[in-house]
């Protein structure tokens, strides 16, 4: 698996984690009312869960598995892939947190930018890997 | 394909068409004028569909495709990810029957099987996480 792969993977496991958990607090809040703040990290519980770990964990395996070019040496364009991580992560988190540290709306506009940047870069990426295998 | 996987991806297929059974019963009521009481069944709905459907489909192919452990355990440890099995889907199905009963009826009881499921779910992600890491690693 490469480098990038493990970095997406193990990433997207993080945000399922803290997602998880997020989601654990939250239910338990609605069952016994301990503390309503807790709704606050909702915003960050769908982020997380959805982009930080799905969309990531999809964007990994597809760097790891998409056909590879010249013999299966190289991966093609890997700074646009990069490039995706980074934007991802932290759109990631400015869109997931930005309401819960009660910052400005224009951080969570920032946050989903970047997530549409990460896809763009993405298919940048993964566009000329889509084809047939060679005969 | 391991036993685990297939168990995995056939729970999770049922949970699928589980999960938009409750959709159609959800616009049935927008549509119909149904008990507003459904309403309860929006956060069950989505939950069986992206944890129910879309984790544990992604769980059973983690388990199934990604690198090897070891020679002697390459799955890493199977006990463990039975575990997870079992902790995921009673703490999905608990969720399912007790968040719709707890809202309607606020009896304790239910906020007990409520808090339970919860548990049982993140324990699940947890064990999901630990017993994966370790195959997330460079050639």
């Amino acid at each position: 698996m490469p480098r990038l792969s493990v970095l997406l993977i193990r990433t997207a496991l993080v945000y399922f984690a803290v997602g998880f958990t997020l989601g654990c607090l939250m239910l338990v809040e609605k069952a016994v009312r301990i503390d309503p703040v807790l709704w606050r990290f909702f915003d960050a519980h769908v982020e997380f869960l959805l982009v930080g770990w799905t969309v990531q964990l999809a964007m990994g395996v597809a760097f790891w598995m998409l056909p590879r070019f010249e013999g299966g040496t190289s991966r093609g364009n890997e700074p646009a892939a990069w490039t995706a991580f980074f934007l991802v992560n932290a759109g990631v988190l400015l869109a997931g947190l930005g309401s819960f540290l009660g910052l400005p709306q224009a951080v969570s506009l920032v946050g989903r930018l970047c997530e549409a940047g990460a896809a763009l870069a993405f298919a940048v990426h993964a566009w000329p890997r889509i084809r047939p295998s060679p005969a | 394909m391991p036993t685990l996987t297939r168990w995995l991806i056939k729970t999770a297929l049922v949970y699928f068409v589980a999960s938009l059974l409750i959709g159609v019963l959800l616009a049935a009521r927008d549509a119909f004028g149904l008990s507003p009481a459904l309403a309860a069944l929006m956060p069950v709905y989505f939950h069986l569909l992206m944890v129910g459907w879309v984790t544990q489909l992604i769980f059973g192919v983690a388990f199934w495709m990604f690198p090897r452990y070891s020679k002697e355990m390459p799955r890493g440890r199977e006990g463990l990810a039975w575990a997870m099995y079992a902790s995921l889907n009673a703490g999905l199905l608990l969720r399912a029957l007790s968040e719709p009963m707890h809202a309607a009826t606020t009896a304790p009881f239910w906020a007990g099987v409520l808090v339970v499921s919860a548990l049982l779910k993140w324990s699940a992600g947890l064990m999901f996480v630990a017993n994966m890491w370790k195959r997330i690693r460079e050639k």
